[in-house]
């Protein structure tokens, strides 16, 4: 069963020129397969940075701590090594890449974290059922990846790479950010059909608690100064609903 | 600037058949301050002896007529008059001329290939094209230039009312090669020109595309992909001259660096005169480095004399092969090499999948490969 293991997380930014910044001090996680949890916190609590550093993000640097994935060490791995071995990150901020078709990228994908080229015809039917399930117009497939989308499609095409890579665990780091209702409802039917296998771990990272009404997480934990202050169940999620994050501003802050 | 007054581009005001008319550049000169002119072996200052050879062959479509003619053919120097010294040089100094006829309402199949190669870089060779659309033929020519060669040359050509010219130029010397070559476009009466520079190879190659029309309705669309490596100086300057009214031009020109003393200059120059209403003109340059050591010189130059135009409008964007696009491919699994190739395949795709001669495109898709395995 699908482990992903952190302990004791520390990341900076910065080249240590103009001083080196600390924003991670000492996450401490577990997601196991079949469950969904959701990070939640303020802006600039670092729960981004998480979904970075767990990527690999050059720009974040990993000072102490382990992240493992059943074991092995995901620290030691390069980014697409960390892609192959089961690893997705959905981004809140998609780059364009211009000349890239999405087809052309989502079979790429695909051959590389499968680790065979898919039969055109199959890869083809299959991402047409994909773009179905998330309502995306088939002619996307022939643009360029990103480029002029809309935040609501840039992010029904993350769930579309998600369903399609079919990785271990998912990390999403603020997908429903600038969603409307229709669109946030597509998406997390995206996630939940990708959650639904009990096979696959989801790390929902997110500002708010909208779209906890439709992903309904296991385990809520409240990011604050870079760390895990509160861990609950979803009641944790109506409790922040309601009173906001400013407790565990303060206890982020003193610790 | 008021109107009354000269246009700035005095630049392209001088043409001349005599090369005493134009001064030897020192390198200070606008039109001569990007180029080493040490690199140019004397093309530029009259010292390059003429001994060299670039080989002419031609593979005619049906009902295109390619003929080999003397400097005294009448066709030749019509269309174009020498615009810098080299290019004067050139014109003084080539034995034998090509000429390519598309005859009236001749819509030919297949292209027309000029295969040019060079046999021996050591001394200059010279040589002049003339290619000739009469009204409302339809042709697409191939220029395939090869080997080793150190050679100046003037390319015209002559599009009729009606014509449509597909013209597709490919530098892909050998390391050791410098060619500086005009390419000249004169446009007739709703006539429609597309080129298609790609240059690949050589030590220094300067390719100065222009375009003049003669009469309403001319069409120009100039496209231009390179790849520059370590040491190579690969130069593009552009002409764009609208002096009639409710013409078309559009420029897009892009390039990839990689290592040491790469250097691409590209100069796009377009003018609205005042008589030029109803002008629509767009011209863009982007450059992708690679690596660290390379050098971009971008220079778009709009000179608009009427404000009665369509649309008028240029950019120029010279970045880095972006981190965050690595990053996003790697993300999904694809290596970093693959992610790399993916990203330049895509910048300079666009323009490459827009060679309609298949054999050339792949080609060209070969050669981007080739250099990105360097």
């Amino acid at each position: 069963m699908t482990t992903l293991e952190i302990r004791d997380l520390h990341v900076s930014v910065g080249d240590g020129a103009d001083g080196t910044k600390e924003i991670l001090r000492g996450v401490d996680l577990t997601v196991r397969a079949g469950e969904t949890h959701a990070i939640m916190g303020p802006n600039g609590s670092g729960k981004s940075t998480l979904a970075y550093a767990i990527a690999g993000h050059p720009k974040y640097t990993v000072t102490s701590g382990s992240v493992t994935l059943d074991g092995e060490d995901v620290l030691e791995m390069s980014v697409d090594e960390r892609a192959r071995a089961g690893l997705f990150l959905a981004m809140q901020y998609p780059v364009e890449v211009p000349g890239v078709s999405v087809s052309n990228f989502l079979r790429t994908a695909v051959t590389a974290v499968r680790g065979e080229a898919p039969k055109l015809r199959d890869f083809a039917k299959e991402m047409k059922g994909a773009m179905d399930a998330l309502a995306i117009d088939p002619a996307f497939a022939q643009r360029s990846l990103n480029e002029g989308f809309s935040g609501g499609e840039k992010k029904r095409h993350e769930i579309l790479q998600l369903e399609m890579l079919k990785p271990k665990i998912a990390v999403l780091d603020e997908t429903d950010s600038g969603l409307d209702v229709d669109a946030l409802k597509v998406v997390s039917e995206g996630v939940n059909r990708f959650g639904s296998t009990g096979d696959t771990g989801v790390l929902l990272i997110t500002h708010y608690t909208r779209i906890l009404r439709y992903v309904k997480p296991d385990f809520v934990h409240v990011f604050a100064g870079g760390r895990v202050v509160a861990q609950g169940g979803p009641e944790l999620a109506d409790e922040l609903e309601n009173e906001g994050y400013e407790k565990y501003v303060k206890a982020g802050a003193s610790s | 600037m008021g109107l009354d007054q000269r246009p700035l581009s005095t630049l392209h005001e001088k043409v001349s058949y005599d090369v005493a008319d134009f001064d030897v550049p020192t390198g200070r000169e606008e039109e001569w301050r990007f180029t080493p002119l040490r690199r140019l072996r004397g093309l530029h200052n009259g010292t390059a002896e003429a001994h060299g050879k670039v080989i002419v062959e031609a593979e005619a479509a049906p009902g295109v007529r390619v003929e080999t003619v003397g400097r005294d053919d009448a066709r030749l120097g019509k269309a174009y008059v020498p615009a810098d010294r080299v290019s004067a040089q050139a014109w003084a100094s080539f034995t034998e001329a090509t000429v390519v006829t598309v005859p009236k309402e001749t819509e030919a199949a297949e292209p027309t290939v000029l295969r040019l190669r060079g046999e021996d870089s050591a001394t200059a060779a010279y040589g002049h094209t003339t290619v000739v659309l009469e009204p409302f033929a339809r042709a697409t020519v191939v220029l395939a230039h090869r080997g080793s060669a150190t050679y100046a040359d003037n390319v015209e050509f002559v599009v009729g009312d009606g014509a449509f010219l597909s013209v597709i130029s490919l530098q892909d010397w050998a390391d050791d090669s410098v060619h500086v070559s005009h390419q000249h476009a004169r446009l007739g009466r709703d006539a429609r020109f597309v080129s298609h520079n790609v240059t690949l190879g050589g030590d220094l190659v300067r390719v100065s595309p222009s375009v003049a029309y003669d009469a309403p309705g001319g069409d120009a669309e100039l496209y231009g992909v390179y790849f520059a490596d370590g040491g190579q100086h690969l130069e593009h300057r552009l002409l764009v001259d609208h002096s009639t009214p409710h013409c078309r031009s559009r420029v897009d020109y892009r390039g990839a660096l990689q290592d040491e003393d790469a250097h691409a200059v590209w100069i796009g120059d377009v003018i609205i005169r005042v008589e030029a209403e109803g002008t629509d003109t767009y011209e863009l340059n982007r450059n992708l480095v690679l690596t660290d050591g390379t050098r971009v010189d971008s220079v778009p130059n709009l000179e608009i004399l009427t404000g009665e135009v369509v649309g008028a409008g240029h950019a120029s964007t010279s970045g880095r092969l972006d981190d965050e696009h690595l990053f996003y491919l790697q993300a999904r699994g694809i290596s970093r090499d693959e992610a790399r190739r993916m990203v330049v395949r895509g910048f300079l795709g666009q323009l490459v999948d827009s060679i309609e001669v298949p054999e050339v495109r792949v080609k060209v898709q070969e050669a981007i490969e080739a250099e990105l395995d360097r």
